[in-house]
């Protein structure tokens, strides 16, 4: 299929871009494959170059021969167009719509992108799983790589490499698997060095209405546990609706067969929900006529903020199992690769200082989210301002991304990185250059060829010029377990996501330029003080034997 | 002394407010505090509650493990005690009745406390803010304006003072104003534009009194100011109130009898309405397992940050009113003392930039609120008084200033730390600033001699309270603030009304991060001047270290108070589950140390 033919008016004089807290821009507009540009005339203002993929929804209006289009873009900027010519504002509208819509993956601009840089490290095979197993093996002998997954026809969304309990065979496991949703049989997340405690995770497990169950999974999960030792299930789920879901053949582990075990049930809410939820939050958001009472009440209804301490509050439960109670963790919900992602990622920084290095959670996105299977380009197709019906788009990594900037709030000095990395995440999984996000699973990337078609993200933010933007200057690594606190009043609207283009954030940016020029001060006193400090000792040496003869 | 029946009692239970957890320990009543000394030996914390902090004391009913006696704290402190024997708690209880409710202003702590300073120390203390030369600063008296002592003796407004006048009026014009004019105070800020704030009380118009030297008096002030045809008079009531106000023979100017008014309400609710807000809040923020939906919904039924945004409105309006359109404005509520305070004050720190300094913001404090006759003492409750007349609407004020230090993080000197602090001593009663309701009562009760100024407490440890993000550049670039009053833009101020609840607080503090590594750049700047001085000996030079950045001119010696705690934060406070004693849970040493928020007693 040839772009062009989507084309019909490429280019447009005489347009005027608005965007709020910044000044208009008039100049052309031209409409490339993948690109909405706006170029002025005048050389030093800024250009627009906004990928169609980025873009949610549009809106046309007319007054007199002038039409104006509104673009709602997924990172959830609005900006406004004002075209002359009605002739042109609707060719143009009906481009956009028809590029920003485009059904097949492979036309998707990752495919087409070529890097102006030069790939020094490439990300594609910066995280191979091979690796993390050596760490761990450092550590433990109880666990084993298995390949059962190698051709995805044990569970199509694994990797094709899964670390299992030694004692239990690939055999086992294909019946686990089949006793588990989606054929996701329980499998380490995470290891805790400090007492060898395991958080694990899978799917349900189809127990049905008739209380099925399987001796393979029962003995997979008990093989986890040291002996005399006792664990416990999460289950993301609220009871009632891990009931309702045996009625569907799915349910959860019966005590009486997993009596090492203790369940406990959670309320992070489906996915479905979850889009509505923050459907709901950006519009108060981007609604700028609120009195404070309806802007609470909104904020309120939208329940955005009640999801994002329901999933740290399970977050930290699962860490507190691990290092407090010193018992091994098994979380689920229904399909494993949502709600359970997020716990198991999160618990993961909370008692993981590793995690908190930029390293670290690009390790952690790419094993707890990409490899695992959380379909991104499901989740991610539509973001807030989609009002079209909506198939199985939600939040899941956005919410994920705001826990981590509460964490990040209450322990500013814990992370190697900062909120940059995490909008930059956000942006990149809704629309990006990058085939990192691409694809549901590992084996419909392999099938994609993005390895060799696209450039991976990682293969970029890992430039050392760009990673300065996502350093964080107060960081100071300690190997403590971070406990947040996931009190109402502690737990804060994410602004620079949500208020991100709402707001002028001039002062803000300066205030954090000041404290880094005072980090930044303060080291290089250090250093004259050391070097001055050596030049004196050395004097010093020199000149003793003079001085006593 | 006399009321304290039972000095100490042991084995008294502390129960943490939103957990499960409690510690135990030995209580102390002394004559001015309440301390519990918590026994455990390593990190026994130490508790110190002044009685003027106590706002109320309830003793709930006996269980098995004792008599449980709540107190609530005018800092927003909520305490729960566990006392073993009823007798005790009963004996801790009336005493405690007694002590917070003192019925002189000598049983004040500001006449008993004794920071170990002289007589001269004292003086100089209570000399440090002057408002003379403020006035001076503002370029008063110039050829419009002159000070008046017309009410030196406090006798013809008596709790107030008087000090600007438009010096066409002649005096007895100004005595018939006042008189229409309630209680009475005019008061100026000169902008660089000449135009002029000015406030009053409501005027006795009832429904049709008028008054021509009143009227006179406001054409006086309009024709004062070259630049505006106009005046504008901002009655900071809603406009409901005011009429109600006219039936009682008080109420608002008719626009027909000035000439060029411009006349506005904005709507600040009044005193009882506030008090009922915070109530409400407070209430809301201390339940225990708050979920976000009874927390946000709370909120927004609290009205709190409603009212906080219609304080921030009319200031916004008041300052645009005088730097954009450089007209003057007369501002006034009922009586002039509460909703007009907030609104003068807060402008005028929108307006001027030494007023975002610390000593700046003293004198603002001082000018606006203390001597223009806040009535501290009922306000903050200082002496058994009409509960009907508590009101925090300072507190509103501290909360608007710290609003805006969130949307200019570079614009203050101090940081919300010296607004706490602030806030902790309006109510303790350990200096004597904010003692009584007004100026003249302040002077019948000696309290430059008798006392001891909480601005020279706080500028003798001002390194706690400075900004280190504060930039004086920012103060060219913006002399005049213009916040967003967007309702996503305020926020709860959690650091003031859950300061005590320490396990909601980040652990890790910017601030203090960024406070210390300041404080340490100065001290390194030192060690390299010394040591370049040492290499000069050896006959080496190198060359001079660039300042880069500007000396302060306060520079005080570094204090150990910036040492950074261990950033350790426990599962257990937080309760994210029932794992509770599941399996025998363990509890956790517990390792938060945080100073953040707490106020340090000084004793």
């Amino acid at each position: 299929m040839e772009f062009a033919e989507l084309i019909k008016t490429p280019r447009v004089d005489g347009v005027v871009l608005r965007r709020p807290f910044m000044p208009t821009v008039e100049g052309t507009l031209c409409l490339t494959g993948h690109h909405l540009i706006l170029s002025s005339r005048q050389d030093n203002t800024e250009e627009l170059w906004l990928l169609h993929a980025n873009i949610d929804s549009t809106e046309k209006r007319f007054v007199g021969s002038l039409g104006t289009i509104i673009v709602k873009c997924k990172d959830l900027r609005v900006i406004q167009l004002d075209i002359p010519g009605m002739e042109e504002c609707l060719n143009i509208a009906s481009s956009i719509e028809a590029l920003s819509t485009l059904d097949s993956v492979s036309l998707m601009y990752p495919f087409f992108y070529r890097p102006l840089f030069e790939v020094i490290e490439d990300g594609w095979q910066s995280f191979v799983p091979e690796e993390s197993f050596k760490d761990l093996e450092s550590m433990t002998d109880e666990w084993r790589l298995s390949e059962v997954n190698k051709d995805f026809s044990v569970c199509p969304s694994y990797p094709s490499l899964l670390t299992v309990p030694r004692d239990i065979d690939d055999e086992s496991l294909c019946k686990a698997a089949s006793f588990r949703h989606g054929g996701r049989f329980p499998v380490l997340s995470y290891y805790h060095k400090k007492n060898g405690m395991v958080i694990m995770r899978a799917a349900q497990p189809l127990t049905g209405t008739n209380g099925r169950r399987c001796k393979e999974d029962e003995k997979l999960i008990n093989a986890t546990l040291c002996a005399g030792k006792r664990g416990y299930i999460i289950d993301t789920r609220t009871i009632a609706v891990a009931q309702q879901a045996k009625a569907r053949g799915g349910g959860f582990e019966q005590e009486a067969n997993y009596p090492q075990w203790r369940r406990i049930h959670k309320a992070i809410e489906r996915s479905n929900v979850l889009q509505d939820s923050l459907i709901k939050l950006v519009e108060a958001c981007n609604d700028q006529s609120h009195s404070m009472d309806r802007w609470l009440s909104k904020l309120e209804a939208s329940n955005w903020q009640s999801n994002v301490k329901e999933i740290l509050t399970t977050a930290c439960l699962a860490a507190q199992c691990i290092d407090r109670e010193g018992a091994s963790v098994l979380v689920h919900g229904t399909e494993g690769t949502d709600s359970t992602l997020q716990v198991t990622s999160l618990a993961q920084i909370i008692l993981d200082p590793a995690c908190r290095t930029i390293r670290g959670f690009e390790v952690l996105i790419e094993r707890e989210w990409l490899q695992a299977g959380h379909p991104f380009q499901q989740r991610c197709a539509q973001s807030a301002y989609s009002n079209g019906k909506l198939r199985s788009e939600a939040p899941v990594f956005l919410l994920f991304l705001d826990c981590v900037w509460q964490i990040l709030r209450q322990f500013p000095c814990s992370f190697q990185f900062n909120e940059n990395l995490l909008i930059m995440l956000f942006e990149h999984a809704y629309a990006s250059q990058f085939g990192t996000f691409l694809g549901n699973c590992v084996a419909e990337r392999g099938k994609l060829q993005l390895s060799q078609k696209t450039v991976s993200l990682w293969s970029w933010v890992n430039r050392p010029q760009e990673l300065e933007r996502f350093l964080n200057p107060l960081y100071e690594p300690n190997n403590l377990v971070i406990w947040p606190s996931v009190a109402p009043q502690s737990l804060l609207l994410w602004e620079g996501v949500f208020l991100r283009w709402n707001r002028s954030t001039k002062c803000l940016d300066e205030a954090y330029q000041e404290m880094v020029h005072i980090i930044e001060y303060n080291k290089e006193l250090q250093n004259k003080v050391n070097s001055l400090r050596r030049q004196l000792a050395q004097l010093e040496t020199e000149d003793s034997p003079l001085q006593t003869p | 002394m006399e009321h304290i029946r039972t000095p100490k009692v042991e084995q008294v239970k502390l129960l943490d407010r939103f957990s499960n957890k409690s510690v135990t320990g030995t209580l102390h009543l002394t004559a001015t505090h309440l301390i519990f000394v918590e026994s455990n030996s390593t990190s026994a914390q130490e508790i110190w509650i002044l009685h003027h902090h106590i706002a109320s004391v309830e003793k709930l009913s006996l269980t098995t493990s004792g008599c449980p006696l709540l107190i609530q704290c005018r800092n927003f402190r909520l305490v729960h005690f566990v006392i073993p024997r009823e007798r005790d708690c009963h004996d801790i209880y009336s005493s405690l009745l007694r002590l917070l409710r003192p019925v002189s202003y000598d049983e004040l702590y500001a006449f008993s406390y004794n920071p170990k300073q002289n007589d001269q120390q004292r003086e100089e203390g209570w000399q440090l803010i002057d408002l003379a030369a403020e006035f001076e600063r503002m370029g008063v008296p110039c050829d419009q304006w002159q000070l008046t002592d017309v009410n030196r003796e406090y006798k013809r407004f008596p709790p107030n003072i008087c000090i600007g006048l438009v010096k066409s009026v002649v005096p007895h014009l100004l005595c018939f104003s006042n008189v229409l004019q309630g209680g009475g105070h005019l008061y100026l800020f000169v902008s660089c534009l000449q135009a002029a704030v000015c406030r009053c009380s409501q005027p006795l118009s009832g429904f049709s009194a008028r008054c021509l030297e009143d009227e006179h008096m406001l054409q006086a002030i309009s024709k004062a100011n070259h630049n505006s045809r106009y005046i504008y008079v901002m009655d900071t009531r809603p406009k409901l109130n005011a009429l109600a106000n006219r039936a009682a023979g008080k109420g608002y100017e008719n626009e027909d009898n000035y000439s060029n008014i411009r006349f506005q309400f904005v709507g600040i609710e009044n005193i009882h309405v506030m008090r009922g807000s915070l109530q409400k809040l407070l209430e809301g923020v201390g339940t225990r397992s708050l979920s976000m939906t009874d927390y946000l919904v709370g909120l927004e039924n609290s009205g709190w940050l409603r009212h906080i945004k219609a304080i921030m409105d009319a200031a916004i309006f008041l300052a645009k009113a005088v730097t954009v359109e450089g007209a003057s404005v007369l501002v006034h509520c009922s009586d002039g003392w509460d909703r007009t305070a907030q609104v003068c004050a807060l402008g005028s720190l929108l307006m001027d930039p030494y007023y975002r300094t610390i000593k700046g913001f003293m004198v603002l404090i001082e000018k606006d609120w203390i001597s223009f006759g806040h009535k501290f003492a009922d306000r903050c409750d200082q002496l058994d008084p009409d509960p009907k007349e508590v009101s925090p609407i300072f507190t509103q004020f501290l909360e608007c200033v710290w609003q805006l230090t969130e949307q200019f993080p570079q614009a203050f000197e101090f940081s919300e730390w010296f607004l706490i602090q602030i806030h902790e001593h309006v109510h303790s009663c350990q200096f004597g600033n904010f003692l009584g309701n007004s100026q003249r009562q302040r002077e019948d009760l000696q309290l430059k001699e008798r006392t001891y100024s909480l601005w020279a407490h706080l500028l003798s440890e001002n390194q706690n309270y400075l900004n280190p993000l504060f930039s004086p550049s920012f103060a060219e670039s913006h002399p005049v603030l213009e916040p967003s009053t967007q309702a996503y833009h305020f926020k709860f101020w959690r650091n003031m009304y859950n300061q005590y609840d320490r396990s909601m607080h980040p652990r890790q503090s910017i601030l203090k991060h960024v406070l210390t590594l300041q404080e340490s750049n100065r001290e390194l700047e030192g060690t390299v001047q010394a040591l370049k001085t040492k290499l000069q000996k050896f006959g080496v030079n190198t060359s001079p270290l660039k300042p880069q950045t500007p000396p302060r001119e306060e520079d005080a010696p570094a204090s150990t108070g910036g040492e950074r705690t261990v950033e350790g934060s426990s599962a257990t406070e937080n309760s994210y589950g029932e794992l509770m004693g599941s399996f025998g849970s363990k509890n956790e040493p517990g390792v938060v140390t945080l100073e953040f928020g707490v106020a340090r007693m000084t004793c």
